[in-house]
């Protein structure tokens, strides 16, 4: 009777992994359920978040700094003119060292007159003394540990099941906490509603199987974007992931962005 | 003419040096002046009632005299604390969703509740307790509007015979000793606001909420230096020089142990030099002389401290109306410098991009919700507050039964 493997203790155990082992696809299909009706913004009600992961790229190399993108997102998303982008174009020029200076590199200038959206301004230093001049496009970068997420107080921003973090703008209280949490500067107050807001990967097209705007009108395919769960053949971003060695941004945050580029420089942050 | 506007629009934009993200090149920084508000009054309000816990806990008899006064301070203080958060929402008509539907990462969700806990559960009934005695005797012997409020206040409970007396008294030490771990919590939650985020250098800092702590203790110690003294000019009536003086040891301590910490983190950032170390320096001395170098550490640390520190060594050498006067001015130095160290902190680390790579202008507007004018406003609030209770509730025409003997408090 003393033994302390009894029948009844076995049988116990034994029970609660069954329930367990039956409760846990309940929970599941439950908590995507519930997923499902909040995760609502411009998403059709037959879109499953949870079949979908979506992912965006960007090939730095090959980006010659148009600015399509960040006018058609704009137009796309309806995003206030002013100081407001959820993407943009950042163009670097990094000098050649000074003759004798002993440096490897000369300066390091940065600039994104109105966000990219004309193209870059004329160059500020000439031709002959650039070492290396590259465009960065930039848009949230769907981080796996959001701090956005984590420091939003009533819970507006999210992130959705398929990979997108979302913001319900009914929800949030504009208390611009999310925009002081995010460490590369994606987030803005829009000063019509009040509200915060950034990239959604266009939430409202890619859920209807379209691309996001910044995608579709990218005329040298610097912006690459799939579903990780439906690959189609030769799919691009699987093709982008085996040809390059990627890149995220400020690494040391531990945010891990899911945005990978390649084709940057350790001046990028 | 629309272009003549432009042109001046564009003069009065903000200036940038460097790179800065687009989403950051906007004329005033997200949180602005409401914001350097909300922390400093909370500040007040945690040290103003570790004022009164030294009578009630820590038996500290000679700072009788500012007992009540430090208790109604923190209290006026508290209830307009939330207001400048409250404005400062985009949609501050959602403000309860932040109780109803807390998202619990979130270091600003758990403000509703520790304010809600603060001003319900300890001060507003450490100060029924402490005052139900004598509204029961006021509401006797007050006729009117004002004896019907003192009626009122008793909630019906007017039990006054030496047993129900001391009750309360127990209640009130409980309350008090509940008290200083909750005047922390408020207020190392503020500073954890700021420290939690990892995004800016500034602020991301393990330190932040114990300087948040001491700076609020100092804030609030010289607020109820500044309101004593005030409060015996206004009613001529003579300072208890034996009260100041303690009042003014307790500063210079937590002066010091303030300005050890602070100056711990300054030493941390200046050896470990980390990223973006080289644009907060640049920041703080381009952008921060007049607030930090002027305000926080010279007019409002240094000075103070050789004042207090002057007062520590040769008390019994210097003249009363003269050490009147020093408390005064090292409460009043204190109380701007700490007002100056709530802006290097909220609006420094909006001055630098986090690109890290440029700086951001800010020039403060006169007339707006975010301007000069509502700031002043939103800070004298508390002060009218305070003149309204210590009408009611400090009044000269009024016996009061004084402080609850803390003696009372040990039976338990």
């Amino acid at each position: 009777m003393n033994n302390p493997v009894s029948r009844r203790s076995i049988l116990g155990k034994v029970s609660v992994a069954v329930v367990g082992l039956l409760v846990a696809p309940a929970a599941k299909v439950a908590k995507a359920a519930v997923q499902q009706v909040f995760v609502s913004p411009g998403a059709p009600k037959s879109y499953d978040p949870t079949k979908h992961k979506w992912r965006m790229a960007i090939d730095a190399n090959r980006c010659i700094g148009c600015g399509l993108c960040a006018e058609a997102c704009k137009k796309e998303n309806h995003v206030p003119e002013g100081p407001y982008f959820r993407t943009w174009i950042e163009r670097y020029i990094i000098t050649k060292p000074k003759p004798g200076s002993a440096e490897a590199r000369g300066e390091v200038l940065v600039d994104c007159r109105d966000g990219g959206m004309h193209g870059p301004p004329e160059s500020p230093v000439p031709k002959e003394e650039v070492q290396h001049s590259f465009f960065v496009p930039k848009l949230c970068n769907l981080c796996e540990h959001s701090p956005c997420v984590q420091v939003c107080p009533v819970g507006a921003t999210f992130d959705a099941p398929d990979g997108a973090v979302l913001i319900d703008p009914k929800y949030c209280i504009g208390c611009g906490f999310c925009i002081q949490a995010c460490p590369y500067g994606c987030r803005f107050l829009n000063p019509l509603t009040k509200t915060a807001e950034k990239c959604t990967l266009c939430y409202h097209r890619i859920t209807i199987g379209l691309k996001p705007a910044c995608v579709e009108v990218c005329p040298t395919q610097a912006r690459i974007f799939g579903d990780l769960k439906n690959p189609v053949t030769d799919d691009p971003l699987q093709q982008f992931y085996q040809n390059n060695r990627v890149q995220s941004l400020k690494p040391h945050l531990g945010t891990e962005p899911r945005v990978f580029y390649a084709g940057i420089d350790k001046e990028v942050r | 003419m629309t272009n003549e506007m432009t042109n001046i629009v564009v003069e009065v934009m903000p200036h940038f040096e460097g790179y800065v993200y687009p989403n950051e090149a906007t004329q005033q920084p997200l949180w602005s002046i409401l914001i350097v508000l909300y922390p400093y009054i909370t500040g007040l309000v945690a040290g103003a009632f570790i004022m009164a816990s030294l009578v009630r806990v820590f038996n500290v008899r000679a700072l009788e005299p500012v007992y009540r006064l430090s208790l109604l301070t923190a209290f006026a203080f508290l209830l307009c604390a939330p207001l400048p958060l409250l404005f400062h929402l985009g949609h501050p008509e959602r403000c309860f969703e932040v109780m109803m539907t807390p998202h619990l990462t979130s270091p600003m969700a758990i403000f509703g509740f520790v304010y809600a806990w603060y001003l319900m559960a300890v001060l507003l009934l450490e100060l029924w307790f402490d005052y139900r005695h004598d509204f029961v005797t006021w509401s006797n012997i007050t006729p009117g509007f004002q004896g019907m409020l003192y009626r009122l206040f008793t909630v019906g409970v007017t039990d006054i015979t030496e047993p129900a007396v001391k009750l309360d008294h127990k209640i009130g030490h409980i309350l008090s000793i509940v008290g200083i771990p909750s005047a922390f919590l408020l207020h190392g939650y503020v500073g954890f606001i700021f420290g939690s985020v990892k995004a800016n250098p500034w602020w991301g800092n393990v330190l932040m909420p114990i300087i948040f702590i001491m700076s609020a203790m100092v804030s609030g110690i010289a607020l109820c230096v500044f309101n004593y003294l005030v409060l015996s000019w206004i009613r001529r009536k003579t300072v208890d020089m034996n009260c100041i003086d303690v009042m003014g040891k307790f500063l210079f301590y937590a002066l010091v142990l303030d300005a050890a910490i602070e100056a711990l983190d300054w030493i941390h950032r200046l050896y470990s030099a980390e990223e973006g170390f080289r644009i907060m320096q640049y920041m703080a001395r381009e952008k921060l002389f007049y607030t930090l170098s002027l305000g926080q550490v010279a007019f409002g640390t240094l000075v103070p401290l050789l004042l207090l520190g002057s007062l520590q060594l040769f008390r019994k050498r210097i003249p009363d109306l003269l050490r009147r006067r020093m408390y005064f001015t090292s409460g009043l130095l204190v109380l701007i410098g700490v007002l100056a160290m709530r802006w290097n902190v909220v609006i420094g680390g909006q001055l630098f991009s986090k690109s890290l790579r440029g700086l951001m202008g800010y020039k403060m507007e006169f007339a707006g919700l975010e301007g000069w004018l509502m700031g002043a406003v939103l800070l004298a609030l508390p002060f009218v507050t305070l003149t309204i209770m210590i009408r009611l509730f400090l009044s000269e025409k009024l016996p009061s039964s004084g402080v609850p003997d803390p003696d009372a408090g040990q039976a338990i």
